[in-house]
């Protein structure tokens, strides 16, 4: 018959972890082996102090942003500068958002990067797919192709991609900034890497053999198999998209922006105030440490888990 | 052989005896259903991996492939921002032009000491780092997460923050220097002083990616080879000089080779450092990126622009070639090494 074993997640689940815990099992090896030689060393408060100063250095900026977003540019321009937060955040923030542009920028930037990240990672989930299990020919020169395409900067195709858009009358707007993007070779690696181990050859070929075609493998095989690994390449996507800089600059205006044209228009001097400038860093940034504060753990896996094949 | 198979294993119809004599249409019908149905699953398993590669390959060779070729073509044309359908033949005379630029070859010189500031402190930074982060503790999955995020952070939201903290009158930097009697630096306009201030961002938004990657690594490489090495007697320091940083050669090249990509693409940091694109009142921070965005979108000279990404596309081959020819020499050195011992 043609129906396909049901397949279980539970079952497919794959053994490795993206969670950025790796160590779990190593010290557990290690604790057996005794006492002293070989045990992963433990941290003491010299390594605690250095790791401190660093996550200080790492926040404060992100800290200050919103200390500066909450005073004067009066107050801005004296020393010693502010380190508690003052009174006009909201004025701040209000201006920001209306004469700043940045609502309209939040709004087409969640558009323009949730675009990105659905077709990012469906189109390299299929692709690594491929390159992870099926045979076919050519499969060695276009994955060194993929390879290849990772280490192009994308910024050296700007001009040609201008003078298509001016010629469609693309100009401002958010197609412009979509189209060009919807691909990406690192996530095609990333998704390749992950199905190789993760999804066991036997399952397919048992999929197989009970008739089910390309489509419903994909469907009930490879997709349940290779969730954990879209979530945190979703997620990579996102945030590369959300701050993606060089060619929204070229492609939009102010008059429909994104995150960073409208916060290029604060920094180039669209409204002069240092405070109203830190309000809109504020809210452009916001969103993105939101997503950090509740999955950085699985990016951080993540990141983990990509380099480790780089 | 499907077919085969497909007989072998006939479906168990609900534990009912195989009917003795089949009437021969029914029997021929079947084959026939048989034979079409492995034809089609032939045609599926051919195509199926070119149908999931495709759309892939499509989008990139639309928006990737071809217009960086067709930079190539266009850095042969004089094309101006305000008609940029009218392409005139214009030879290597865009090229020639840039080797007579003095505009140019600032831009190059400030790309590649950006470079080295924003690249080596870095990766030396995220090396000790991970070295740290790799040792047993409470609070891992903390450290690594807010070490990551200022890679968060927007170039753009970034660079605004830093300008304002690089203040000559009134920023912070330059307040806390006065603070242990350092008279203060004018970050903006002192040629040095502008290229660190710019690399400092650099080095605050890639640093933590950077450990991460290193520490992956460090986790990869076998424990034994540390036990071992424990029970020769080799103290800490000299266990992370003779296990760790030879295992992770492989690794340390490649952060090397994405940062200097990312070092010559650099745009956004000086661009939004003080908001204009010539890259300082005397260009004295502005990078071949920057140069190629004021030729282009500022002087309307799309052709000239052409002509500067195909020259940093030129400088990041001749930067693959050698560090290819580093590897090699490399992994050459050690495995004489290893095999005289």
């Amino acid at each position: 018959m043609s129906t396909t074993t049901p397949v279980t997640p539970e079952t497919t689940t794959p053994v490795l972890e993206l969670d950025g815990d790796k160590p779990r099992t190593p010290p557990r090896r290690a604790a057996r082996g005794g006492s002293g030689a070989g045990r992963q060393m433990q941290a003491g408060w010299v390594t605690y102090t250095i790791l401190a100063v660093f996550v200080v250095g790492s926040l404060f900026p992100l800290v200050w942003t919103a200390i500066a977003a909450s005073h004067s540019n009066t107050r801005l321009a004296q020393t010693p500068p502010p380190f508690t937060f003052g009174d006009r955040l909201w004025t701040n923030l209000d201006q920001a958002w209306n004469t700043g542009n940045m609502g309209l920028a939040l709004f087409n930037t969640m558009i323009v990067a949730g675009a990105i990240t659905v077709s990012t990672v469906l189109f390299a989930t299929l692709a690594g797919f491929a390159f992870a299990k099926l045979p076919f020919r050519g499969k060695n020169i276009l994955m060194l192709l993929v390879i290849g395409t990772m280490m192009v900067p994308p910024q050296l195709g700007v001009v040609p991609l201008f003078m298509a858009i001016a010629e469609l009358g693309w100009t401002n707007q958010l197609q412009a900034v979509i189209l060009p993007m919807m691909v990406s070779a690192f996530g095609v690696f990333f998704m390749r890497q992950y199905l190789v181990q993760a999804l066991p050859t036997e399952l397919l070929e048992a999929a197989r053999v009970d008739g089910a075609n390309s489509l419903r493998v994909v469907w009930h095989v490879v997709l349940p198999v290779a969730r954990p690994a879209m979530a945190v390449l979703a997620m990579l996507t996102f945030v590369t998209a959300w701050n993606e800089f060089f060619w929204p600059i070229i492609a939009l205006t102010q008059q429909n922006p994104t995150v960073q044209v409208a916060l290029t228009g604060l920094g180039r001097g669209y409204v002069p105030d240092q405070g109203v400038i830190m309000a809109g860093a504020l809210l452009g940034t916001l969103p993105l440490l939101i997503v950090f504060a509740i999955f950085g753990k699985q990016i951080v896996g993540g990141i983990m888990h990509g380099a480790l094949k780089g | 052989m499907t077919t085969d198979r497909t007989n072998a294993a006939p479906p168990a119809e609900g534990g009912a005896a195989p009917r003795p004599a089949p009437d021969a249409t029914a029997d021929e019908k079947e084959l026939r259903r048989r034979r079409r149905r492995s034809w089609r699953y032939r045609m599926d398993t051919k195509a199926s991996p070119y149908g999931f590669v495709a759309p892939f390959f499509l989008f990139f060779g639309a928006f990737g492939l071809f217009p960086l070729l067709f930079t190539g073509w266009a850095a042969l044309h004089r094309v101006r921002l305000q008609n940029p359908g009218e392409m005139e033949w214009a030879g290597l005379h865009n090229f020639t032009r840039l080797l007579s630029d003095e505009f140019f070859w600032n831009a190059l010189a400030n790309t590649f000491t950006i470079g080295i500031l924003a690249t080596v402190p870095q990766l030396a930074m995220a090396l000790g780092l991970a070295h740290l982060l790799n040792y047993k503790m409470r609070g891992q999955n903390f450290f690594r997460v807010v070490m990551l995020t200022p890679y968060a952070t927007s170039v753009a939201a970034a660079t605004l923050v830093f300008a304002i903290l690089y203040g000559r009158d009134y920023g912070m930097i330059n307040w806390a220097l006065d603070l242990v009697g350092i008279n203060p630096v004018d970050w903006k306009n002192n040629t040095w002083a502008s290229q660190i201030a710019i690399s400092t961002i650099v080095i605050w938004r890639w640093t933590g990616y950077n450990t991460l990657i290193y520490l992956a690594a460090m986790q990869a490489v076998p424990r034994d080879l540390y036990e071992s090495a424990a029970l020769d007697g080799a103290s800490p320091w000299k266990q992370f000089l003779h296990v760790t940083l030879p295992s992770l050669r492989p690794t340390i090249l490649f952060t090397v080779v994405v940062s200097t990509i990312g070092a010559t693409q650099l745009f956004g940091e000086p661009l939004l450092f003080a908001g204009s694109p010539s890259g300082g009142n005397q260009n004295q921070y502005q990078t071949l990126g920057l140069y190629m965005y004021e030729m282009g979108w500022m002087n309307f000279n799309l052709g000239r622009a052409s002509a500067i990404a195909w020259s940093m596309f030129l400088l990041l081959i001749l930067i693959g070639l050698a560090y290819w020819a580093v590897s090699k020499w490399i992994t050459r050195s050690t495995g004489g090494r290893r095999s005289s011992r």
